[in-house]
């Protein structure tokens, strides 16, 4: 069966442990996670996940689903990235002593797109915002020139392009089942 | 002005707020402020002392599996809670309604590797509905409450508090919780009219439907819904291991076991109906065999509390998703009056071929030694097929669940998912608590029964009425009947040399008789059952007999062996 690059967002309560939980289905289904995010979302007390890994569409269907009994998760959902606005962002420690060596490095970060963010004799920093393959283009290329110090990568965050916001009508509908 | 009490206090008056009546437990350490609190709350809370932590675990198993209601394990940190957890597992996998209590270290010492400290969250997550650790007194109403709502809600399952010490000393203004509602946790969810409609239309096309029947049903009360489901339809049904109570067996509608060692028709009848009506189980392997080939000419329609479970393993047409006390009924107000004659009598010549190749040889020998299917039989016609069926694992427990009958709802307590050798006693013992008026009759075999065999000291101190039947063949039969057929009959250490058994029933002060012949059996299963309180019964059944009939592992469902060759 095909597999697919998907997206996950998952929303749940502020507890301990919750992320465990979520990245344990992962694990017990032989799914790699590519990359995970974990912040406070827009509703107070509510956590949102970004998590991001291969699979097919099935698997992905059950992961959602095996999250979503977790006691404590709000909703799961996948995505494909057509279905969402992606940000991913980089940074880049370079050899200021290299770079000034080398017109391309500066010519590179440009074409780009990356930024230079901090200047100093020893080092320089690069930030770039982007798709995964732009960052990974940006890296590899000053990789090539031999400059680099230090590369991160975050891990990706997402919102839905979709006008509905399934998080709030969740949570509207369940307070209206509140006794 | 409120009085403080302490937090192991407000657990007891949480429980009892529960409406619990009996905790299984194991004092220590770190949970001695609450065994002391306990102690002023005996008349309330009947606690058991098990000998084992594990056998607390199954014992509450056993109580809530035939009474319906949450079990409790009462047990101290480390140690103790790690004892508790194959039943919690067991719990897990069996969607059996659990509250496991334990203490851990005070809140101040958690990480420093303090004492009888275990991770016991991070361990229990996994295995459990819920994990909470309660660090501070005035979470315990809280936690107690929401605990219970989630062991018993939707499908039920085990929930573990992990109690700091702290928080089992520290005092609180005790305010009673009722949690019945978490905004995460939609525990019954309730499918559309069209849903229903598309399963009814479904149903009222078919010409030759075949329900499965899951312990759901038992867990949803829903037996009389099925009943009811089943006769307007017409439609012939097979039951998992765990739901084999939630239809008589002697229903003209019940076409016996599912599964590797289930009856031979409904197994066979998977591959040729049209339509698959699961209810309430959850297509396990033991049921299904190779899914390549598992029922791929039917439709599917699977009734279930949980979502996912739906197209887990199997995919289906149409799911309900749903409680199946209502949403059986829901379809059947929909349903047209059905009959399938030709298609239930095309069970009967599977029922035939299994009785005379298998069924009667196996429960009507006329010679050898006594086989265990026969004393299974005579148990249950001894207590006209009211008994509580325990069994531990293993061929005692497949010849218990293919040769005992049901009348009774929540009438089978083994260990399904998780297949736990040592089960069967000590659930046992919780069995004769939640079904006090009923007879519970265990069988087990000689490994089995020696995983557990401390919890004969909670019988002898309790008087717990089980009626203990050993099989004892000197064998771990079930390994040794694979290692026949799989393993070149290479017997790996599954011959066993065995105590006297009959003398450690003595030390227990537990009555007890060996049968070795078959007709000495009628008399001994009658001693057994006018004795009151426990009775240890030990048949020597024959050593290399073997479960019969068997979907090897991997096969297709309908490929079932009668006999094996020598």
């Amino acid at each position: 069966m095909e597999t697919k690059f998907y997206t996950m967002l998952i929303y749940s309560e502020n507890f301990a442990g919750i992320l465990n939980q979520i990245t344990a289905v992962f694990t017990r289904r032989q799914v790699n996670i590519e990359s995970l995010n974990v912040c406070a979302s827009s509703t107070p007390g509510v956590h949102k996940y970004t998590i991001t890994c291969n699979c097919t569409e099935e698997m992905a269907k059950m992961l959602t689903k095996q999250i979503e009994k977790k006691i404590d998760v709000l909703q799961a959902h996948y995505f494909t990235d057509d279905e969402l606005f992606i940000l991913e962002a980089c940074l880049i420690k370079v050899s200021t002593p290299l770079v000034l060596e080398n017109p391309d490095v500066s010519r590179i970060v440009r074409l780009h797109g990356g930024r230079i963010v901090e200047v100093n004799p020893t080092y320089s920093i690069v930030e770039k915002k982007g798709m995964t393959k732009d960052i990974l283009d940006l890296f590899s290329e000053l990789n090539q020139l031999g400059v680099v110090l230090q590369f991160v990568r975050s891990g990706r965050i997402a919102v839905t392009k979709s006008t509905e916001e399934r998080l709030d009508k969740y949570l509207e509908e369940m307070e209206r089942m509140r006794k | 002005m409120k009085q403080k009490i302490t937090g192991a206090e407000a657990l007891m008056r949480s429980l009892e707020a529960e409406g619990v009546d009996v905790i299984f437990g194991y004092p220590g350490g770190a949970i001695m402020p609450t065994y002391d609190a306990l102690y002023d709350h005996r008349k309330t809370l009947n606690h058991i002392l098990v000998r084992h932590e594990q056998g607390a675990a199954h014992a509450a198993q056993g109580y809530a599996r035939v009474s319906g209601r949450v079990g409790v394990v009462l047990a101290t940190s480390g140690p103790g809670a790690m004892n508790t957890i194959t039943g919690i597992a067991d719990a897990m996998i069996d969607s059996t309604p659990m509250v496991v209590v334990c203490g851990q270290v005070g809140a101040a010492m958690l990480g420093t590797d303090a004492f009888q400290e275990v991770d016991v969250i991070g361990v229990t997550q996994p295995i459990t509905k819920w994990a909470y650790q309660i660090r501070r007194a005035e979470d315990v109403a809280w936690a107690v409450s929401r605990a219970f709502y989630i062991a018993r809600s939707g499908r039920p399952g085990p929930v573990v508090l992990d109690f700091a010490r702290n928080a089992q000393t520290g005092l609180v203004d005790y305010e009673p919780a009722k949690v019945d509602f978490i905004r995460s946790y939609r525990p019954v969810p309730v499918p559309s009219d069209e849903t229903i409609q598309q399963a009814a239309d479904l149903i009222n096309q078919s010409e030759r439907p075949l329900v499965l029947v899951g312990q759901g049903v038992e867990l949803g009360d829903a037996r009389e819904e099925l009943r009811l489901f089943l006769e307007r339809g017409g439609m012939p049904a097979g039951c998992t291991l765990l739901g084999l109570s939630a239809l008589p067996t002697d229903h003209p509608l019940n076409m016996g076991m599912l599964g590797m060692h289930g009856n031979l028709g409904p197994n066979v009848m998977t591959n040729r109906c049209d339509l698959l009506i699961a209810v309430g189980m959850r297509f396990d392997d033991r049921v299904t065999g190779n899914l390549d080939t598992y029922a791929r000419q039917a439709k599917v329609i699977h009734f279930d509390i949980d979502p996912s479970e739906i197209n887990k393993n199997v995919t289906v047409d149409v799911a309900v998703v749903g409680d199946c006390k209502q949403t059986l009924a829901r379809v059947t107000a929909l349903m047209q009056e059905r009959r399938h004659d030709a298609w239930v009598e095309g069970f009967a010549p599977y029922r035939k071929q299994e009785t005379e190749k298998v069924i009667e040889p196996a429960i009507h020998p006329q010679e050898g030694p006594l086989l265990m299917g026969e004393v299974v039989r005579r148990v249950s016609e001894a207590t006209e097929h009211r008994a509580v069926l325990v069994t531990d694992v293993g061929q005692n427990q497949m010849f218990g669940c293919r040769y005992f009958q049901f009348s009774e709802g929540r009438s089978v307590v083994t260990s399904g998912g998780c297949g736990t050798m040592g089960f069967g006693l000590p659930a046992a013992i919780g069995a004769t608590f939640g079904a006090p008026d009923r007879t519970v009759c265990l069988f087990v075999g000689d490994g089995g029964l020696q995983m557990t065999i401390q919890e004969l000291g909670t019988i002898m101190e309790q008087g717990a009425p089980v009626k203990i039947i050993l099989l004892n063949n000197n064998f771990l039969g079930n390994v040794r009947q694979w290692q026949y057929l799989f393993f070149n009959k290479r017997y790996s250490f599954t011959p066993m040399l065995n105590p006297d058994y009959e003398g450690i029933a003595k030390s227990y002060g537990i009555p007890s008789r060996t049968v070795t012949e078959r007709e000495d059996l009628d008399d001994a299963i009658r001693e057994m059952l006018v004795t009151p309180g426990a009775f240890l019964l030990q048949c020597a059944v024959k050593e290399e007999d073997n479960v019969l009939p068997m979907t090897p592992p991997g096969a297709n469902v309908d490929e079932m062996m009668l006999e094996i060759e020598n």
